[in-house]
């Protein structure tokens, strides 16, 4: 009772304070003045519901309730369903059935916006491991991205290397690249980091962007050929949708390299690093190899996706990696939940689709992009999919498990 | 019970001649000062600890205990003096200017004094973790999930558990660390320790913040681990009743200078020890 009269109360003040602007109207015709009591009231209405809805979310947070809830059998049973093994093998084969029939059925059009939002993917899961696992905060993550492209771009340029001997160099580049970043800031943390690194990205940048006699400045680099498929010739939707799979395979390749990574002796130390600092030095781990392996894999990842996104566009320019680009993939990463496989690629997938299809609200874009951010840092700062464990096999467990079952 | 605690005593006591007999030095430090600017925070201290001993480092707040673990340890750099931790076959390595990582891996674990554990991962992982320094594999292996890889990752998982299990905290490995008691904190502290697989064990105030019960457990914990593993244990703590009854020797630091060692016996009636816990009586 208390909320809806709040609610009402807020109601009621929007409708004063909008009331000279929404309410009344000046007809110059017949020199009266109108009252628009029709919009103020559905004004009032709306005010009323969203108060009401955000007082009611508020309340339940404060409480400390998720937001959301199901209905006691229905969540439990569902995360029954979710976690068993068998439904999580069919969802993963329905995914990718569903990926590799796409070019078939659907448009030239469409296929292409699934590549572009499979790249970035991938980078986000590049990112995954510097951010989700290590915690090293980095945002000039697409100065990386920009690394494998240019390699790619300015090779075939000036030396004519194809997209297959680039791939690995961009990724070994962006490698480079990464250390010779990583070793300047292994003293710093937190907000220091972030710094120099958003620093890092905008050099790269400028540079590319002004060293027109090498990089072509802000024209970029043209004509970057796809990747051939055995010396045929392929049309332009044959080549497309070769790059699809391409990406589709270098996805899937991602996905298991980190998943596996994540779990590894290597995969505890990066996280291990993201806890404490001081703590992990004294369990024995050499911070610096770590913080340095995490830059690299991190940044390994982006020149791959560099490469393939100057083979996929045929065209880049230092337009393509801006700072907001970096921090778009830092969204994907910390809406999806930190190092969290599933959620960083679902994040990905709505934050890059969910523009293309909704092109009619392509100037509110921005605006409920940050209303989902601000959102979701205050009703789910863990991100979207959170608490994923690792489970290890216990022998002296799994041992006694089976001697209750013999007696 | 009481019985029970005696005999462990008078094991204990049969243990510490026995050592003294055959004492080889685990970690010896000489001359050890620290200064921090115009600050000496340390002032040539000298201190050893034999094997499988049981040391205290006792001391005023603010007389340098937890100084003196930092610069031991590696996190500090020693201005002078030297530290040198001996190995199984008593060679002595420098341990000067030596990072915290190499430290560990050379023998020497520690726990903190304000609880510092990986606090969103399970209890399980962060006893895993201090396994890192004794394998070795690599990002490849861990890629390519070979058989020696895997192996080697069953048997952090099992150590790691056993581990656990002498700690009492099996039953909770799969918890998050951050949703443990204070306690259990501090004893999966030590077990993070202990995968490191140390000769020698340092403690800074493992009973702090304890009940009477909880600190109890704790010291037959600490007896327990030494018996099983064959370390030595140096401990800083205030709690005067533990210090006394399991410690073989005591240190006392005061200003960051060392003013008395010796058993439990002589630092109790030392008056210098005295002087420095209840202060000097200037009408006496």
């Amino acid at each position: 009772m208390q909320r809806l009269i709040k609610s009402a109360l807020v109601a009621l003040w929007f409708v004063v304070l909008t009331f000279p602007i929404m309410g009344i109207k000046i007809n110059t015709v017949t020199h009266s003045v109108d009252l628009r009591s029709d919009r103020m009231l559905m004004l009032a209405l709306g005010i009323f519901i969203l108060a009401a809805v955000w007082d009611w979310a508020f309340s339940r947070k404060s409480r400390g309730l998720p937001v959301i809830s199901l209905p006691q059998g229905l969540g439990s049973s569902l995360a029954r369903f979710c976690g068993s093994a068998s439904v999580r093998r069919g969802s993963a084969c329905a995914v990718l059935a569903g990926l590799i029939v796409m070019p078939w059925v659907s448009s030239l059009y469409q296929t292409n916006i699934m590549t572009s939002a499979l790249l970035y993917i991938m980078l986000a899961l590049g990112l995954n491991i510097v951010v989700g696992l290590a915690g090293q905060l980095v945002l000039g993550y697409a100065a990386f991205y920009a690394v494998g492209a240019y390699t790619y771009g300015l090779l075939y340029q000036y030396f004519g290397l194809g997209f297959w001997a680039c791939l690995p160099l961009g990724g070994a580049m962006a490698v480079f690249f990464g250390l010779v970043l990583g070793f300047p800031v292994l003293r710093l943390r937190g907000d220091y980091l972030a710094i120099v690194t958003l620093g890092f990205g905008e050099i790269v940048r400028l540079t590319l962007q002004n060293w027109s006699t090498v990089t072509g400045g802000p024209r970029g680099v043209s004509n970057i050929p796809r990747p051939g498929l055995f010396g045929m010739d392929l049309t332009l939707e044959m080549s497309s949708t070769y790059l699809y799979y391409l990406v589709v395979a270098a996805v899937i390749i991602t996905i298991i390299v980190i998943s596996r990574l994540k779990n590894s002796r290597v995969g505890l130390a990066l996280q291990a690093l993201r806890e404490d600092e001081i703590a992990c030095e004294a369990m024995g781990i050499n911070l610096t190899r770590v913080k340095l392996s995490a830059f690299a894999l991190g940044s390994c990842w982006a020149g791959f996706a560099g490469v393939i996104f100057a083979a996929k566009t045929t065209f880049i320019n230092p337009a393509s990696f801006t700072f907001m680009d970096s921090a778009m993939i830092l969204s994907m990463v910390v809406l999806g939940g930190m190092g969290s496989i599933t959620g960083v690629v679902i994040a990905a997938v709505i934050l890059i689709l969910a523009p293309e299809y909704l092109r009619a609200f392509s100037e509110y874009r921005m605006l409920i992009f940050g209303m989902i951010m601000v959102l979701m840092m205050i009703f789910r700062p863990q991100g979207l999919v959170s608490g994923e464990r690792a489970t290890y096999r216990i022998s002296a467990l799994e041992g006694r498990a089976g001697k209750g079952e013999g007696a | 019970m009481n019985a029970g605690m005696n005999e462990t005593r008078q094991h204990d006591a049969t243990a510490a001649r026995l050592t003294a007999r055959t004492a080889r030095p685990v970690l010896e430090v000489r001359g050890l000062s620290k200064n921090f600017g115009g600050l000496r925070a340390l002032n040539d201290v000298d201190l050893s600890i034999n094997e499988q001993e049981i040391v205290a480092l006792i001391g005023p707040n603010g007389a340098g205990k937890t100084t003196f673990f930092n610069c031991i340890t590696g996190i500090y750099t020693p201005t002078e003096g030297s530290v040198e931790l001996y190995d199984a076959d008593g060679e002595p390595t420098r341990l000067n200017g030596r990072k915290p990582h190499e430290v560990t891996e050379l023998g020497m674990a520690r726990t903190f004094q304000n609880i510092r554990l990986f606090a969103d991962m399970t209890v399980l992982e962060n006893v895993m973790i201090g396994r890192h320094c004794r394998t070795r594999s690599g990002i490849l292996g861990a890629l390519l999930r070979d058989p020696a890889t895997r192996a080697e990752m069953q048997d952090t998982v099992d150590r790691s558990y056993a581990l656990l299990e002498s700690v009492h905290l099996a039953d909770v490995y799969n918890e998050k660390a951050r949703n443990l008691s204070y306690g259990a904190q501090r004893r999966l502290e030590i077990a993070r320790a202990m995968a490191t697989e140390p000769r020698l064990l340092l403690l800074d105030e493992p009973a702090a913040g304890m009940n009477p019960q909880e600190t109890l457990e704790l010291e037959a914990l600490v007896r327990d681990i030494r018996a099983r593993h064959k370390l030595s244990i140096m401990l800083i703590e205030h709690d005067m009743g533990m210090v006394m009854s399991m410690s073989d020797r005591i240190y006392v630091m005061e200003y960051g200078s060392r003013i008395a060692a010796g058993t439990p016996e002589e630092i109790r009636t030392n008056p210098l020890v005295i002087k420095a816990y209840l202060g000097e009586d200037e009408h006496a």
